[in-house]
Order: structure tokens, then C-alpha cells, then sequence
């Protein structure tokens, strides 16, 4: 076990617990830093290696690139939350908008049929899914929704 | 985060520091657009000092694929980590581009 294995197992949550949870504008130079912040807690509490460079900060973006310009349409007095959820077993991320909200299904195509493949748009959702264990959406507080969950690995 | 481009030989040298993501991914299109307008056909993009590619950003990609395509340019990607290839595999897309591992494959199969 290396030594910052080790350290970050001293912070694994026993119970779960928010990691992280901050209000933005919808502004998508948001994305970046946010994405940063939430895959640093990651690491600290020792998520794989590879959760953190691939599957939270690519999922995440797609999350909150969503909500910012779907969501909440680019408008930036509209805001986004951000919470991170850990414990034990898992990572729960939740990005909620003032949008009217979406059908996930419906809504997510998949990008590698061979007419699809040279699309432009319309990977976001299908990553999402590929990336974490579960995609949910739902609405709260009249909010729009989306929470990821991610098995520690 | 930050693109640079550099001429080696006549192929363009695209280097992607940082993420391509929703936020930059329009910076990279327009400078890649500027050189092919300029009459400039063969691009390699080099990702060895790149983090992660969001959907936007591989949608560029796509974009940038077909607009050099129809000039009769061609497009070379290299240096892809094991993170960035899942991305091209889970969508597809590792078929659609040429992808070298190393900048030297890349600017060899021009």
C-alpha cells in the first residue's frame, strides 16, 4: 500500500458524510475549478486513481455542463448546487438546477451506432451512465436533480 | 489550460495542456479552423499534457475531423493515456479517428 494510500484511508467516512456542497452561477468557467475541488476530495479520501482522472471529473462535467446550459439555459443569476456525498462504500455526487427537468431515458442516445458516430453532440448522458454505477433524476425542493453514484472500486 | 500550435515540417502540431471540456473546447476549433483557412492540410493533435476530454470536447473533435476531411486534409491524434483512450472506446470513436501513441508514429504516418 503506497503512502498516500494510507493517507487517505486515516480520511475514508465511516458513516456517510458531505464532502462537498457549494452554490454556483451558470457560468460554464465554473465547471473546471468545481471539478478540481470535488476530484481533490476524492483522492484525499481514496477513490481509485482512476475514479479520480477519468470517471468522476468526466461525469461530473457532463453533469454540470447540463444543468448550466439546459438546466438553467446559460442564464448565470440562475444557480447550480453542487453536493458530494461519501461514505464506506461509495461516492454520491448530486447537481441540482432550476430547470423544468428532462427524461433520462429518452433523452440518452447512443452515440456509437454507426449513423451516430460522427454526430457532434449527444455523448453527455451516454458517459455519464458508462461512467458511474447509477444515473438518477429526480425533483426536489422544486429542483431538477441528477445524482451520481459511484462504487468505491 | 492552454492550446499551442507549432509547424513541424507541413503538418500542424496541435498540444492540449489541460482539460478539453465545455469551456474551451471553441478556442481549439477556432484555432485549428484559422490554420486550415489558411490553407494549412495535415494536423496532429497531441494529447501527452492533456487530463480528461468531456462529451463538447470529443464533439469538436468530431467537427474538426470532418472540416479537414472535406478540404482533403488530414487529421492525426496522439499520445492518448489509458483514461483518455476508455473515452474513444466506450464511444466509438477510436474508430472514426487515426490514433498514434507516440507524436512520432503520428507525424511518421502523414
Amino acid at each position: 500500500m503506497t503512502a498516500d494510500r494510507e493517507s487517505g484511508e486515516h480520511r475514508r467516512a465511516t458513516h456517510p458524510h458531505v464532502a462537498f456542497d457549494r452554490l454556483i452561477p451558470s457560468d460554464v468557467r465554473e465547471i473546471e475549478p468545481i471539478v478540481e475541488e470535488v476530484t481533490r476530495e476524492c483522492r484525499e479520501l481514496a477513490l481509485s486513481a482512476r475514479q479520480c482522472a477519468l470517471n468522476v471529473p468526466v461525469a461530473l462535467t457532463e453533469a454540470l455542463s447540463n444543468a448550466i446550459l439546459r438546466g438553467n439555459r446559460g442564464i448565470r443569476d440562475k444557480h447550480v448546487r453542487v453536493r458530494a456525498v461519501v461514505s464506506d462504500s461509495a461516492l454520491v455526487l448530486e447537481v441540482a438546477d432550476e430547470g423544468a427537468g428532462f427524461d433520462l431515458d429518452a433523452c440518452t442516445v447512443d452515440p456509437t451506432r454507426p449513423e451516430s458516430l460522427e454526430r457532434e453532440d449527444g455523448r453527455g448522458l451516454f458517459l455519464m451512465r458508462a461512467l458511474m454505477d447509477r444515473v438518477e433524476r429526480y425533483e426536489a425542493d422544486e429542483r431538477n436533480v441528477v445524482r451520481l453514484t459511484l462504487h468505491r472500486s | 489550460m492552454s492550446f499551442s500550435i507549432k509547424k513541424q515540417g507541413e503538418i500542424c502540431v496541435v498540444d492540449v495542456e489541460g482539460q478539453l471540456i465545455v469551456g474551451n473546447r471553441q478556442e481549439l476549433k477556432q484555432k485549428v479552423l484559422d490554420e486550415l483557412e489558411k490553407g494549412e492540410k495535415k494536423f496532429l493533435i497531441d494529447f501527452s499534457q492533456t487530463g480528461y476530454i468531456d462529451s463538447s470536447g470529443l464533439g469538436v473533435l468530431v467537427s474538426l475531423s470532418k472540416k479537414i476531411r472535406e478540404q482533403g486534409g488530414e487529421l492525426r491524434l496522439a499520445n492518448l493515456n489509458d483514461d483518455l483512450k476508455t473515452l474513444f472506446e466506450l464511444t466509438k470513436l477510436d474508430t472514426l479517428f487515426q490514433i498514434a501513441d507516440t507524436r512520432e508514429r503520428a507525424l511518421e504516418s502523414f
